[in-house]
Order: structure tokens, then sequence, then C-alpha cells
């Protein structure tokens, strides 16, 4: 299984793009690899700088509709080759979410009041996220600040983050 | 308890449900094209799983970039035309014969009624359009489909969409589809199908209603569909003459794939279009309409007709009309790019790529090109366009520009002026 914890980037905003998550003139690199630099780089959000901002982050916090757009892997896998395996947010557009899981990385849905509350809490804050897909916890900490969340991973999801994505599921199933 | 077209297409595709939400489908088509699909071919071959289900269930098409227009393109294409040679796959569209894949394959008789369809571009929803649940999906599930022949879904909710009344002259579905956008906002139809029903829907040409399902991506949902009906018939008509005795054969047997009157829905919207004015986007969501006339006066630097929204024969004729004998303003570049050859070829015998070019149109040759900002009427920073595709995202067409969509009509109209402006076959709205 893939690493799913450490610093956390604060996205604050709704409907960010596969586009704004990985332009589409990078969609001509066949090495995932190749798309590293270009992680957000088109995203518009006032005061983000790429350059500064991803840097040491492993856990995206953002709010609602993440993802959506394109269908291109191409966006996950710029996470994943930024060390960033999870993303949690209010929910996400429907091919982004699935493409997530078949890599075997984490798209966890927290309720509205929830991300409302871990904005208010942490953002802005040097915070680190810890998250244990056995017991289904995220911890929050910055500082003296600490909490813990529970999430659900359904069966599906969850038997294709253990078997590292959908490729090892269906080989081995169908 | 009755069902919905999704369902029953879903019930005679089981293959598996290994858990409560999640369904195994069977697979009637995976189609591919140059950009998700090389990947998914380098990655199976890395695994030691270079094979495909079945080659006569798998189309091919260089669509995106086409012809290439560096060595990257270059690699992508050759990937996808080695690995079809490799496998046998006789539907591979290349230069010459190719154009923008969600135009080609339903043009070739590829899509039928109740087929499960998926292919790595958001924009397979189109498919639906066909009575079929055609579902855009990653690279990931992409290689399963061409491996295994099998995609996993969540079960199917549907949203149904009765759209009554009658569309006014110079208002299409694009317009239609717009407005239902801007309604539901781009997540409203997450993880459900979009099914189109009513008068308006029913009056559709099967190009119509392709323009309408193809943006169901753009409020979130899974796919579109319609239900089957003559029209569909009368447009397949030619790839299964030899399977039906008749056309009212082929519609007795097309017609199990419609929604049942008790079928559950997740919503219902009702919405009489008969007042429906042409609309368009602003900013850079697609829910973000307005009427035309909202924005009549807005500059823009370049018009851009085609794509796999509205780059039909039916899309031309419009554009043509609004065009003829008329010259585009200076202040504008106008592109057309018709979405296949065969479109092109209409195109030419009807006299419609005379009309756009002595309008001072490029015509480029069938491909995704500009949509997507690769090539063919990439934007530069600042500039604006109007366009006919189907997202206005930033940096969508070009970096630092910025696309207003909307219907043939309208984009012709505007390269006119230069400015966004209603079409000459608008006459209503005041
Ligand atoms: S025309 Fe545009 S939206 Fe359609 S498949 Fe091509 S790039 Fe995608």
């Amino acid at each position: 299984m893939k690493s799913f914890s450490g610093k956390v980037l604060f996205l604050d905003r709704s409907d960010i793009n596969t586009d704004e998550i990985i332009p589409a003139k990078y969609l001509t690199e066949i090495t995932k690899m190749a798309l590293k630099p270009y992680l957000l780089e088109d995203l518009k959000m006032n005061g983000f700088n790429p350059v500064t901002d991803i840097a040491g982050k492993k856990v995206i916090i953002t709010r609602e509709n993440f993802g959506c757009g394109s269908s291109r892997e191409h966006a996950p896998w710029a996470l994943e080759v930024n060390d960033i395996n999870t993303v949690i947010a209010v929910n996400y557009a429907r091919i982004f979410r699935q493409n997530m899981y078949n890599c075997g990385m984490l798209a966890i849905d927290l309720s509205k009041e929830t991300v409302d509350d871990i904005f208010i809490t942490f953002s802005g804050k040097d915070t680190d996220c810890v998250i244990d897909t056995k017991q289904s916890t995220i911890q929050l900490k910055s500082g003296a600040t600490a909490k813990t969340i529970n999430f659900k991973l359904d069966g599906f999801d969850k038997a294709l983050v253990e078997s590292e994505g959908w490729v090892g599921y269906a080989d081995k199933n169908y | 308890m009755g069902k919905t077209i999704a369902e029953k297409i879903f019930d005679a595709h089981q293959v598996d449900k290994p858990f409560e939400d999640t369904t195994i489908v069977k697979l009637d088509a995976v189609f591919c094209h140059e950009i998700t699909t090389p990947i998914a071919i380098t990655d199976l071959m890395a695994r030691g799983m270079d094979r495909v289900f079945d080659p006569s269930k798998i189309k091919a098409v260089i669509d995106h970039v086409t012809p290439a227009k560096d060595s990257k393109t270059a690699e992508q294409g050759k990937i996808l035309r080695d690995w079809s040679r490799r496998h046998g796959i006789k539907d591979f569209f290349d230069i010459g014969n190719n154009g923008v894949c969600h135009a080609i394959f339903p043009e070739k008789g590829f899509v039928r009624p109740g087929y499960t369809i998926i292919m790595g571009d958001s924009h397979t929803c189109t498919h639906g359009a066909f009575g079929a649940f055609a579902a855009g999906v990653g690279t990931t599930d992409l290689e399963v489909g061409i491996l295994k022949g099998v995609c996993s879904f969540k079960a199917p909710k549907t949203i149904k969409f009765e759209l009554t009344g009658e569309l006014q002259e110079g208002v299409y579905a694009k317009d239609a589809i717009l407005f239902i956008i801007g309604q539901i906002g781009v997540n409203g139809a997450t993880n459900c199908v979009m099914e189109f029903t009513g008068t308006i829907v029913d009056d559709m040409s099967m190009e119509s209603r392709m323009t309408l399902c193809n943006m169901a991506i753009e409020a979130g949902g899974t796919s579109g569909v319609c239900y089957p009906d003559m029209t569909t018939v009368e447009y397949l008509w030619p790839y299964i003459k030899n399977d039906f005795a008749s056309k009212d054969a082929a519609l007795k047997e097309y017609s199990k794939w419609v929604s049942d009157s008790d079928a559950k829905y997740d919503r219902v919207f009702k919405y009489d279009l008969s007042k429906l004015e042409p609309m368009v986007t602003f900013g850079y969501k697609p829910d973000q309409v307005k009427t035309v006339r909202e924005l009549t006066g807005e500059k823009v630097d370049q018009i851009y007709i085609g794509s796999c929204t509205n780059g039909r024969i039916e899309d031309l004729r419009i554009a043509a009309a609004v065009l003829k004998g008329k010259k585009i303003a200076h202040s504008v570049r106008g592109v057309l790019s018709p979405a296949t050859p065969e479109i092109y070829k209409i195109a030419l015998k009807e006299g419609l790529i005379d009309i756009f070019m002595d309008a001072g149109y490029c015509v480029t040759n069938p491909t995704c090109g500009a949509c997507l900002g690769m090539s063919n009427g990439v934007l530069a920073e600042g500039e604006v366009c109007a366009s006919t595709t189907n997202r206005n995202f930033n940096g969508r067409m070009g970096k630092g520009g910025m696309v207003h969509l909307m219907s043939p009509a309208t984009a012709a109209a505007t390269s006119l002026t230069g400015t966004i402006t209603n079409s000459s076959l608008f006459k209503g709205g005041k």
C-alpha cells in the first residue's frame, strides 16, 4: 500500500478541474514523472503559487467537486509523482474519484460541515495529517491543536487500495 | 417497481457484484484515442499483459492532434498505430480517414441502443444519444477494459429531464444543454445518468441529441441518454439493415431500451423551453451561463466552429446559413474544423466550405486541435474565443485565454461582428 500521511496543502476552492490540476498541453507526455513540475500550474486561486506551495505537501484538503472536467488520469498521476496520494474533500467528479482508487490512492469524502470546520481550524497553518486506513481515521495536528476525524471507506474502494489498484484486482478476479 | 434504461442496460451486462454498490459490467465496445491510450498500452506492456479482450470490439482513432505537430504527438500516434496493427484492430482510423472520436464512431455505426461503452475521454457520454450507456473513464479503467472487456461502476442513479414545448427558430440543442447546466450546476449530476426526454428531444435529430448528451459531463453526469426511436433507427439503418426485416422490426427490438413509466429517479426536472433564447457562457465554468442578449457586444478575437459537440454537418449547415454571402469582421480570426472527413465531404458538395472560405474562415482538417488548446488555433494570453466546443476552463484553448461556449449559429453571427451577437436566424426575444 502507498503512504497516505504527511503535510497538508489546503486548496480553499470548489470545482477545481483537471485542466487546472494538469493542463492539457502536458498530455503528450508518456511518462508519469514528466508531469511532476506542472501540478496545479493553471489553478485559479488567489494567493496560490504552485512553485512554493506544493513542495513537501502529501495530502490535499479542498472543498467540493474536486477533479471535474476531463477524464485524464494524468491528474492523479501528477499528484502521485509529487508524493501526494491523498485528497480529502466534500465530494469529487466521478471519473477523478474512480481514477484515484484505480491507482490505489485515496479520495476521502467528508461532510461539508466537517470540511468547513477543518478549514476554520487549520487552514493557513502548518498542519500534519496521519491517515489510518485500518481504523478509518484522519488525525490532523497543528501545534497544540489536534483533531481526529472518522471517515468511511466502501468495500470496493478499500479492496482497490489494498490491491494497489484496479489492474491487479481485475486480473485476479475476471 | 419499474427500471430506468440505465438499470436495464446494467442488468443485461452484469458480470459480478463484488460489493453492495459496485457492479462489474461487460463492455460491448471500448473506444480509444491517441492521448489516453498510449500510456495504457505502455503500462500493459510493462506488466507483461500486452493483450486485448476482443479486437473487433475495440475501435481506435488518432484525433486529438493530427497530423502530429511535434515529436511527442508523433510518438503517441505511433504507439496507437503499432498497437492496433499488432492486435488486428481493424477499425483504426489514421490520417486521411480520421476525425473527432465522438463524431466518427457513431458515424461508422459503432454505437447501438443497449450498448455499454467506455473510452478514456470524458465526452464519451455523447454516445448515450443512441440509448446506450457510455461513460468516460481514466487510463486504468481503459486498461482493464482493453484487457478484460469489463468495467466497474456504482449503481447508476438517474436524473430525468423532461424538455417540453418547442424550441424557437435559431435556438438549438446547445442552448438547451447550456441552460440545463446553468440550472443544475457543474456538480448537479455527479454520479448520475442524465436522461433526456420530452417533445423537444423527440423532435431532435441524432446530431442534436449527441450535442445534448455530449455536455452531460459538464454537469458531472456519468452518461447522457436518450430513448431510441425511429430517428435512431433511420440513422443506424445502413449498418443494421441486414439484422432486421424492416425499420419497424428494428424499432420494436430497440424499444426495450427505454425507462419504465414507474421507474425510480433520483430527481426529475421539467423545463418548458418554448421561450428559451440562445445561451452563452461567461467566466471559466460551464454553468456560468447567460443569454446571448445579456452578453451582446463582448469582444472576441477568434471564432472556433468544430469539436465533438458542434462540428457535425447539421452544425456546419446552420453556421453557413448565417455566414452566406457575408465576411467576418477584420478584428477576428475564424477557424472551422469539420469533425470527420465524411462531414467535410458533404460540406464541400453542398457548397458550405465555399461559404466559410469566402467569409474568411480557415478550414482545418478534422481534429480536436484548438478545442483542447493543442494545435490549429491555440489562443494567446488574454485572447477570447467564441467557440462551439464544450469547455471554458481557464487555459483550455491556450494559457491565459478565455472561451465563451455557444451554438454554431451564435458563433457564426459573432464572427461577422467581432462581438457576441445573436444570429439572424433567431427572431425572438426583446
Ligand atoms: S473535440 Fe474537444 S472535447 Fe471533443 S473529444 Fe476532442 S478534445 Fe475532447
